[in-house]
């Protein structure tokens, strides 16, 4: 065992055989909560858990994985080129929609910590949870937040994002796939991204847009939503 | 040769997005300001698509595997996550339907009212 917190593969290899376990098992059941990405987070927390290895150990390879996200969030541009006739016919309504969706984000943040009676450090630390990883850190931080916490609720809402974006644009009747893109991209950011990829080019160029869009968006409006709790 | 050049302008932007990250006081990450500057010289026609599609469409291609080893990191954060796991749970469901409901309603309506228009 001594070998693997040497290894430079370990962390790696055992990403990629949990996503393809993960790949198979929903090729299996065909049900949207048996997600590649959850099965495969789940499997490689299980996994080190079970076998004592730590988290440092599985990162020195595992971290040339989350490397490549920053080169790869740059080639969303590539499908947005080629959708980008359809963004200029639709621009105010993609501006619109996507300003509808940060304000809904923030304002329901605000009912709920309001309902749960949540204190303003908690308030501010939620407030960025549907944006970005980076831009939301960025926000939690400015307020006050607690940013270990803001990139933990980012993660499992980019999760959640991925795993529910299916059967929310089903019971909700969102058949325009350049609506779907933008509600997928503006509520679970890059991860629900890579899952509207997926289900067409149209909603993930769109919902790649949203990253951006809705981030962008999110700085501008937080320092009034902090204000309010 | 093509897969070399095409590697290499994706990562001259990922290192100019950097470079803006680091010059520009705003709380931009630099994969916003690469996406923004790839998408600039895509329309400019300055960069050909031909000179980074199969490459940048392969990256794309298998995005979720990347976030696995930051949601693995989770696991560090469980001591923060416990005292308020049921709060933030419920919070962080419900805010994730009703914000994609809500933006996919209304941006669905606002393409309807546009045509409409016409």
């Amino acid at each position: 065992m001594e070998f693997i917190s040497l290894s430079s593969f370990f962390g790696v290899a055992l990403s990629l055989c949990a996503y393809i376990i993960g790949l198979f098992v929903q090729s299996r059941t065909k049900k949207s909560i048996c997600n590649p990405l959850l099965i495969a987070i789940v499997l490689t927390m299980a996994f080190l858990l079970a076998s004592g290895i730590s988290y440092e150990d599985y990162n020195i390879s595992a971290k040339y994985l989350s490397y490549l996200l920053t080169p790869t969030t740059i080639c969303l541009a590539v499908p947005l080129y080629r959708k980008l006739e359809l963004l200029k016919r639709n621009f105010a309504a993609i501006i619109g929609g996507i300003t509808s969706g940060v304000i809904a984000s923030m304002g329901s943040v605000w009912l709920l910590c309001t309902l749960f009676g949540l204190d303003h450090t908690m308030y501010v630390t939620l407030l960025p949870k549907s944006i970005t990883t980076a831009i939301g850190m960025g926000v939690s931080e400015e307020l006050g937040g607690i940013v270990n916490l803001t990139v933990a609720v980012i993660i499992l809402t980019g999760v959640l994002g991925s795993i529910i974006a299916p059967a929310v644009v089903k019971i909700f009747r969102i058949t325009d796939p350049v609506a779907a893109g933008i509600a997928i991209g503006t509520a679970s950011h890059a991860i629900g991204t890579s899952k509207a990829m997926e289900m067409g080019e149209t909603e993930g160029a769109m919902s790649s847009l949203s990253i951006a869009v809705s981030g962008l968006i999110t700085v501008i409006f937080a320092s009034f939503f902090a204000g309010l709790l | 040769m093509k897969y070399i050049k095409q590697i290499t302008v994706i990562m001259l932007i990922s290192f100019a997005g950097e470079g803006l990250h680091a010059l520009l006081p705003l709380p931009v990450p630099a994969s916003i300001y690469g996406l923004v500057l790839m998408l600039a010289l895509l329309i400019s026609g300055i960069l050909p698509l031909s000179k980074v599609e199969e490459t940048a469409d392969f990256l794309v291609s298998i995005m979720p595997v990347m976030f696995i080893p930051a949601a693995v990191g989770l696991l560090g954060a469980w001591g923060i996550l416990r005292p308020v796991l049921l709060p933030v749970g419920v919070i962080t469901a419900a805010v994730t339907v009703i914000v994609m409901a809500v933006t996919g309603g209304l941006t669905q309506l606002f393409i309807k009212m546009k045509k409409g228009d016409r």
